[in-house]
């Protein structure tokens, strides 16, 4: 079975997508990629890949970025495994990726090196486990940019301390409908973590996809970091699930559900902003058992048709137009 | 939208930043805006971005550029430069501009010292390092008690070499 995180359903999947922790690390000697030249960048990627390959046990395959197409970058952005900024500038940047896509270790991002993790649905702790593991491993080979009394010691100090960024993509429907979303972005602020939209820009999430993070990592230990997104994640599940049973009640969400669903199966064009509205509502009826399709066919679909994805299925960039209509001749087939 | 620095007004400026190739929007009054900065939109966007950051560290220090402004060994960035571009430079930034930059750690972290993981397996090594000039000490003493001092002399230079290899 594929381990790659939109192909599966982990645990609280009705609400919590994926996990996925991220490790800021940097080598003592160098100065930050900030301040490396192409040439240097590239020499670092290559005592790294070393490292990783002494003792490959995660079988990581070392991927230039400059080898990739521009459509190839963005749509490993659209599947969470590098950062859009990381996807933008090819520039003495490599990648050391698993063949499910789970593990992935970018170099020259703003630091050094960024260890990232994706799982499916809520596993902070699995996920930790295994980015501790590789951490280790990289730790016992290269000289890591430390300090007692600050921490691990990366480019920007948001990051300083643990180093460590959990997050989780949760879907939340009903706390969107209702209204009371706002007002959770708003506490859960205060208490030291982020929470914004998963997809795409602006204020609004698209597809009703949020994620949320741990904005501190410095005076707090990786373990009480992640014990509190755990805590806050929990809770904002059983906020959800309780507004989805009231809104489940009215026949005009029913209603709107299979409308969604109509709009998916028989749509010629679909934008991304459709396909992302309407699987939503139809992710929510999926949960509440009121559609037959497995959620792990919606997550799959809600990643693999971004737009740079469709790119890589068709291999060239194509209009927007063309790419709708694939998108709509894909999830049709897909769901009927 | 209302204004999320002060939240009484319209925001009309709209900004847009990536941190760690993650991106965030602030959304500001003309005010509030102008006061943080953001008036020219005709203006650099890199300076803005920079500006952005760079205000973690507090305000450049106009009157610190003379001949003794102290720059980080490794890199060459002085604390302005951290200010300006908003990037620290290098591991040992962060030991020269301690002092200056714990202010602003506070500001971001509300807290100064790290708890959690350290990164133990180099440190064991840098300790074992050590236990050779312990040894060689140790081997010393015993030739000088053997009045074997030809032995001594050579145990000595080597323990200057190993501990000048080390500052």
């Amino acid at each position: 079975m594929s381990n790659r995180w939109y192909l599966g359903v982990g645990e609280q999947s009705d609400i919590v997508v994926s996990t996925r922790i991220r490790l800021a690390r940097n080598l003592n000697e160098y100065p930050f990629p900030n301040k490396l030249n192409t040439k240097s960048r590239t020499a670092l990627n290559n005592i790294i890949k070393d490292a990783v390959e002494m003792d490959n046990k995660f079988d990581l395959r070392f991927v230039e970025m400059k080898s990739l197409a521009r459509f190839e970058a963005a749509s490993m952005a659209e599947r969470h495994i590098i950062s859009p900024e990381f996807a933008s500038d090819h520039d003495g940047r490599a990648l050391m990726i698993s063949k499910d896509e789970d593990i992935c270790i970018m170099l020259n991002e703003e630091d050094h090196i960024r260890i990232q993790i994706m799982k499916s649905g809520f596993a902070l702790d699995e996920a930790y486990e295994v980015a501790d593991e590789i951490d280790d491993l990289l730790g016992s080979k290269l000289e890591y940019a430390f300090d007692e009394r600050i921490g691990y010691l990366t480019q920007c100090p948001t990051n300083l301390g643990t180093g460590m960024r959990a997050s989780v993509m949760l879907h939340l429907p009903a706390l969107t409908m209702n209204g009371q979303i706002h007002k959770l972005i708003n506490t859960i602020s205060k208490l030291g973590l982020t929470f914004r939209g998963a997809f795409g820009e602006g204020t609004k999430a698209t597809g009703d996809m949020y994620q949320l993070s741990n904005q501190i990592t410095l005076g707090i230990s990786e373990e009480f970091a992640i014990k509190n997104l755990k805590a806050i994640t929990l809770q904002l599940c059983a906020n959800e699930r309780a507004a989805r049973e009231e809104l489940l009640k009215s026949i005009d969400t029913e209603d709107a559900i299979f409308r969604a669903f109509g709009t998916l199966k028989w749509a010629r064009l679909l934008s991304t902003q459709e396909l992302m509205d309407n699987l939503s509502l139809v992710r929510l009826g999926s949960v509440a058992g009121k559609i037959s399709v497995p959620i792990e066919t919606l997550n799959e679909l809600m990643i693999s048709m971004q737009p740079a994805s469709i790119n890589v299925l068709a291999q060239q960039k194509l209009e927007e137009k063309e790419r709708d209509t694939i998108r709509a001749t894909k999830v049709r087939n897909r769901l009927s | 939208m209302l204004c999320q620095n002060c939240g009484k007004y319209e925001a009309t400026t709209h900004v847009k930043r990536i941190i760690n190739g993650e991106s965030a929007e602030a959304h500001l009054c003309s005010d509030c805006a102008k006061a943080l900065g953001y008036n020219d939109v005709f203006g650099g966007f890199g300076n803005t971005f920079g500006d952005l950051l760079g205000s973690f560290f507090g305000e450049p220090q106009v009157g610190a550029i003379s001949s003794r402004t102290i720059h980080c060994e490794k890199c060459g960035n002085t604390f302005n430069d951290i200010v300006n571009s908003g990037k620290i430079g290098c591991a040992d930034c962060y030991t020269t501009f301690y002092d200056k930059l714990l202010p602003s750690l506070q500001r971001i972290h509300g807290k100064t010292r790290h708890e959690g993981k350290n990164p133990t397996i180099i440190k064991t090594e840098v300790t074992n390092s050590q236990n050779p000039i312990e040894e060689l000490e140790e081997q010393l003493r015993i030739a000088i008690n053997e009045q074997n001092f030809e032995k001594a002399a050579q145990l000595r230079d080597k323990i200057n070499e190993l501990k000048e290899g080390q500052k």
